[in-house]
């Protein structure tokens, strides 16, 4: 029972970073139906930031941890949203008009680059973080052992998700944004500035994948250039599994592929746990075509 | 317009293929490594390029082969070229069943699924699959191909051995280009609405398609096999798959001669700059962005089909 207790709470924290990571992808592609290659770079990216302004500033030697950790990720996310915002400038706003598959093509182009740089400038080695930032602290729920770290990292996406959640639907930008991605020209008939809208997708997506690569930064204690792909793979097929596009889609999609991966890895096969996740996407996608949320759109055949 | 074009296309193969006789035996490594990927992109080319399916998991197909090839070699001793055909017929069954259940998802649901098995068979030959895939190390001591007693062994030899291959693809590929079978594929990516209104058969001519493809990317496997006598399933991962994908939209979706091209330019430019070993990558990522701002259909996007209008009677005669 403990066993299967941690598998659950572990599966839980992966989850939701990857349903973080997954709500940039589902948000970029609900608005310019483009999959946003570079997203899982701009993850590591954040993962990085974290280390260096963690070393650089040595805010751990004067502040408590969580102060640190806030702090931290105020200038993750503001940092990787600049970032994620010059990057459509760069390499989407130009394509907009060309076809999807460009655009896929240039995102790939801004994939390598950026796993590059952070190549050339931190080099190909792992990188580690402080073990002593967070205070390895158990916490137990119904009499069992849970590392504190996981719990935070849940609760903290869970925060974000739901915050996200309210304001694309109960503020009015959140309503434009839902206008952008249902309809481009209506909307910007309707006097709303699409190219507003697009930036500013590219400020929420980004922020959030940094605030997942500062976590797993954390949780995990070690970051490496490639990850981008491996965890921007694993929340691609996140977003994909809960219908691409849609918000709740995405976070349902995370905590599943989450699960799904944690339980497997435990009770079938380490070894197979990657494979065992494609599996289950796949079996969902020939029943429901678009995910498990994904709206059916009037297929054209 | 029609002359010039051919003109530079011979000037094209002529450089080419005196070319082993100036270039070393590394260069010429190079170029068969480009050909290897020429033949790979074109194949890939009729699923994406002609078909508009978003496949993005190449590299299975071409893993199927290459894994035949290598086990019934190393195992019963068959002559690699022997299983070319077999190699090419195993990746278009192994294509045919994994595409069945799934050919009719829309675009990007179908990029998924591809990226998806692409990475389970990496897993599956990692993990050692029915126990005769070598597991992580995969496998090695493949035999050299032999041609009516010759042995090919040398970068020279297998020069000619695959770019025999690609001018071979290369013949077909047009032939299917301008066929009727050709030209419903376009229709397909164009508008499939229009395609299924005029008695295509959508989910068959794209299951046919996505097989064909396979096929040819499970030639493409024995040919790296024997160049190689050493596979592994790194070789056969999603970045290999992303790479032919890019290929393909970057030298021009459709088009044979853009294909050949862009492989020229993704394999072979990273080569040139090899002493700037660690940036070239980051040039390289940079360039993609650019090319793509400034010619989004591709470096040589096929020319718009022509037909002449005395002769309608054959519309195969498409220019």
């Amino acid at each position: 029972m403990e066993f299967f207790f941690q598998q659950l709470t572990n599966g839980l924290a992966v989850g939701g970073i990857y349903a973080l990571i997954a709500l940039g992808y589902t948000m970029v592609y609900g608005v310019l139906k483009l999959i946003n290659f570079a997203h899982g770079d701009l993850f590591m990216i954040g993962a990085y930031l974290g280390l260096t302004l963690l070393t650089a500033l040595g805010l751990a030697d004067y502040l408590s941890p969580f102060c640190v950790i806030a702090l931290l990720a105020v200038m993750v996310l503001i940092l990787v949203a600049i970032l994620g915002v010059v990057l459509e400038r760069v390499a989407y706003r130009p394509l907009r008009q060309a076809h999807r598959l460009s655009a896929v093509v240039s995102a790939l182009g801004a994939s390598i680059f950026f796993q590059n740089i952070v190549m050339l400038i931190y080099g190909a080695k792992f990188q580690v973080y402080p073990h002593d930032l967070m205070p390895r602290t158990v916490v137990h729920i119904f009499g069992m052992p849970v590392p504190l770290i996981r719990i935070l990292i849940l609760l903290a996406s869970v925060v974000m998700m739901v915050a996200l959640y309210t304001f694309i639907q109960r503020t009015k930008v959140g309503t434009a944004i839902r206008a952008a991605a249902i309809d481009q020209g209506a909307a910007r008939l309707m006097g709303i500035n699409v190219d507003r809208v697009i930036a500013l997708v590219f400020v929420i997506g980004p922020a959030l994948g940094g605030a997942a690569g500062l976590m797993v930064g954390i949780y995990y204690g070690q970051i490496n250039f490639t990850m981008g792909w491996i965890y921007g793979l694993k929340a691609f097929t996140a977003a994909i599994l809960g219908g691409i596009g849609n918000i709740p889609g995405a976070m349902v999609g995370g905590l599943m592929l989450g699960l799904i991966e944690a339980f497997a890895a435990a009770y079938l096969s380490v070894a197979w746990k990657d494979a065992f996740a494609f599996c289950v996407l796949i079996l969902i996608l020939i029943v429901r075509p678009t995910g498990l949320l994904g709206e059916r759109v009037a297929e054209k055949v | 317009m029609k002359n010039k074009r051919w003109i530079v296309y011979a000037a094209f193969s002529l450089v080419l293929l005196t070319s082993p006789a100036v270039l070393n035996r590394y260069w010429i490594d190079v170029l068969n490594v480009v050909g290897l990927y020429v033949m790979l992109s074109l194949s890939l080319n009729i699923i994406l390029g002609h078909c508009g399916m978003f496949h993005m998991g190449h590299a299975a197909f071409y893993a199927v082969g290459a894994y035949t090839t290598a086990i019934l070699n190393t195992v019963y001793a068959i002559p690699v070229l022997w299983l070319m055909p077999l190699s090419g017929l195993l990746a278009g069954l192994f294509a045919l069943v994994i595409a069945r259940p799934i050919i009719h998802l829309r675009g990007d649901y179908l990029l998924i699924v591809t990226i998806g098995f692409v990475e389970i068979v990496r897993i599956a030959l990692i993990n050692n699959v029915f126990g005769i895939t070598g597991g992580a190390n995969g496998i090695f001591g493949i035999d050299r191909p032999t041609i009516f007693g010759m042995k090919i062994s040398t970068p020279g030899q297998f020069f000619y051995l695959i770019w025999f291959f690609v001018a071979v693809t290369i013949y077909l590929l047009r032939k299917l280009e301008h066929s009727r079978f050709g030209r419903a594929l376009n229709y397909i990516r164009e508008d499939d609405v229009a395609a299924a209104g005029s008695g295509i058969d959508i989910s068959h001519y794209k299951l046919i398609a996505f097989v064909i493809g396979a096929v040819w990317a499970g030639f493409c496997g024995t040919l790296f096999a024997a160049k190689m006598t050493i596979i592994a399933p790194e070789s056969f991962n999603f970045w290999e798959s992303v790479l032919l994908f890019m290929i393909v939209l970057l030298g021009g979706r459709g088009s044979i001669a853009g294909v050949i091209l862009g492989t020229f330019l993704v394999i072979g430019l990273p080569e040139l700059f090899r002493q700037f070993a660690t940036a070239r990558m980051l040039v390289f990522g940079a360039v993609m962005i650019i090319m793509m701002i400034f010619r989004p259909e591709g470096i040589l996007p096929p020319p718009p089909r022509t037909y002449r209008l005395d002769r309608t009677a054959e519309p195969e005669e498409a220019a």
